[in-house]
């Protein structure tokens, strides 16, 4: 492992995303676009709707958008021959995988903080705990979607493959992550699933946060959400060969 | 040397190459003649999916710019693979430089062109250099001559997707050179190109070699033959003939390689 390469990935990517203006102006504008959306549609509705699903949404988009991202870009590294020129240099599969965390866990921190930003700021979500917290669970949550998307690229030929995995990784984490009916409402075998899902915890820790903001419950939701993403990362590191069929 | 085609001046350069070798060695150079091999192949074998691309290979590729020529699918991808350490190898032994092929320290003594432009679309030709190079941990300073030798400074600040099929497969070249590597393993680096450019790059090959490298081209066209020091014909994974252009000439009495080749093939079957 080194931290010169590393950072070299990470830089290479971050150029990649700021030349592509309409990829960034997505990562950034369509999360507040979409949370001012919510906020709108409960507008009238009595109760505090917003304040119920609001942090669900915040904790889904790092999570949805770094996932859907890092599988398309790494697929394209894999069918281009980046990868591979790469693997016969002193690049380390964790110095790759490290660089792509990094990377886009500080778009995750941007993106973050201008939908918290809104959210906060302008639609009046009610936070009890400290805001800064909401950041970093976004930003746990962005490596999680990287990590997966790194994994699942390896199973994708195509990017066409590549985008359906979002309905079939994706989807079912964020029906069953306790946003529409509570966790311990499900049928026993749904909660015993949903309890083996990331974004379960991701999710949890952002309503925690919102609600009574017990900031050890918090922390461990965090903690969750990082193993899974270090064990996605794990799992990732072992799909990348050096030597291929 | 009767009977080649005068292709692009080819020959003359080879003899050009001997002369100034010969007379002028620089110190790199002495030491790869002192090696014996920059790489050796015993009995490889690789299998891909139910096929035995390579059944059992052995070859010896020496300093100066060696021709690996056969027709597409048989087997020079797979083996080129082999020498950077990216193919799974069923057995055999390959070993590059004294070690064995992939391992660690030859990650930044061998430079690699794959078919495809290796290379990020999405960046200018000095972003993806500048990369690589951080990525090797070689000199900044070697990317502008790595951009130079492959004729593409005016290029620099360009996007590599704006850029021509010739011109991408050039900066995937370039990558190739960052840190002056030992030996360079090009995939068909001139398929595609036009004349000019072809002649080009083959006196590049020619100057890098002259500096004491090893380089290994691949080309499905035969007369790209004329323009190495030393041919590999390859045919189904095997090494048909081995030997510099005019030798394998003579040998086969043919009056070009794609004749020898084809006299090879005949007499073998």
């Amino acid at each position: 492992m080194s931290a010169r390469i590393t950072l070299a990935v990470a830089g290479r990517v971050l150029t990649q995303v700021r030349r592509d203006h309409r990829t960034l102006a997505m990562l950034l504008v369509v999360p507040c676009v979409l949370i001012s959306l919510l906020w709108w549609m409960f507008d009238d509705l009595p109760g505090d709707l917003f304040d119920r699903f609001g942090p669900g949404l915040l904790a889904m988009f790092p999570f949805i958008v770094m996932f859907l991202v890092t599988s398309v870009t790494t697929l394209r590294e894999r069918g281009s021959g980046t990868l591979e020129r790469l693997l016969t240099m002193p690049m380390g599969r964790l110095d790759f995988l490290l660089g792509y965390a990094l990377a886009f866990g500080l778009l995750a921190a941007v993106q973050a903080a201008l939908a918290v930003g809104v959210s906060v700021g302008l639609l009046g979500l009610d936070v009890n705990g400290p805001v800064w917290l909401l950041g970093v669970v976004a930003v746990v949550d962005a490596v999680l979607g990287t990590a997966l998307g790194l994994l699942v690229s390896a199973f994708a030929t195509t990017e066409f493959q590549a985008v359906q995995f979002m309905p079939a990784f994706v989807l079912p984490q964020i029906l069953l992550c306790g946003l529409f009916v509570p966790r311990d409402a499900m049928p026993g075998v749904l909660e015993a699933i949903s309890n083996v899902l990331p974004l379960s915890y991701a999710v949890d820790a952002m309503q925690e946060l919102v609600g009574s903001a017990d900031q050890a419950e918090v922390w461990r939701d965090v903690l969750v959400v990082a193993v899974f993403a270090l064990a996605a990362l794990g799992l990732g590191a072992a799909t990348l060969r050096r030597r291929t069929p | 040397m009767g009977g080649g085609p005068a292709t692009f001046g080819g020959q003359e350069m080879w003899l050009d190459h001997r002369a100034t070798g010969l007379t002028h060695p620089r110190p790199r150079s002495t030491i790869q003649r002192m090696m014996k091999n920059v790489v050796e192949v015993r009995d490889l074998v690789v299998v891909r999916g139910s096929r035995e691309v390579l059944p059992g290979i052995s070859l010896d590729v020496q300093a100066g710019v060696t021709g690996l020529l056969g027709p597409s699918g048989c087997g020079k991808t797979t083996l080129m693979r082999c020498l950077v350490g990216a193919q799974q190898v069923r057995s055999g032994t390959v070993e590059v430089l004294g070690e064995p092929a992939g391992s660690a320290p030859l990650r930044t003594r061998v430079g690699y062109v794959t078919q495809a432009a290796s290379v990020y679309d999405d960046l200018t030709v000095a972003e993806n250099l500048r990369f690589f190079a951080r990525v090797l941990g070689v000199d900044p300073a070697s990317v502008d001559e790595a951009i130079g030798s492959v004729d593409l400074s005016s290029y620099r600040d360009q996007v590599v997707s704006r850029l021509s099929g010739g011109q991408r497969s050039r900066v995937s070249l370039a990558v190739a050179l960052l840190g002056q590597p030992d030996l360079l393993v090009l995939d068909e680096p001139t398929v595609g190109l036009d004349p000019v450019l072809r002649r080009d790059l083959w006196q590049l090959f020619h100057r890098i070699a002259d500096a004491g490298a090893a380089v290994l081209v691949s080309s499905h066209v035969m007369d790209e033959a004329e323009r190495c020091h030393r041919l590999l014909l390859m045919r189904e994974g095997q090494i048909i003939a081995d030997g510099p252009p005019d030798e394998i000439r003579e040998r086969t009495g043919a009056a070009d390689i794609e004749q020898a080749f084809l006299h090879l093939v005949e007499a073998t079957s």
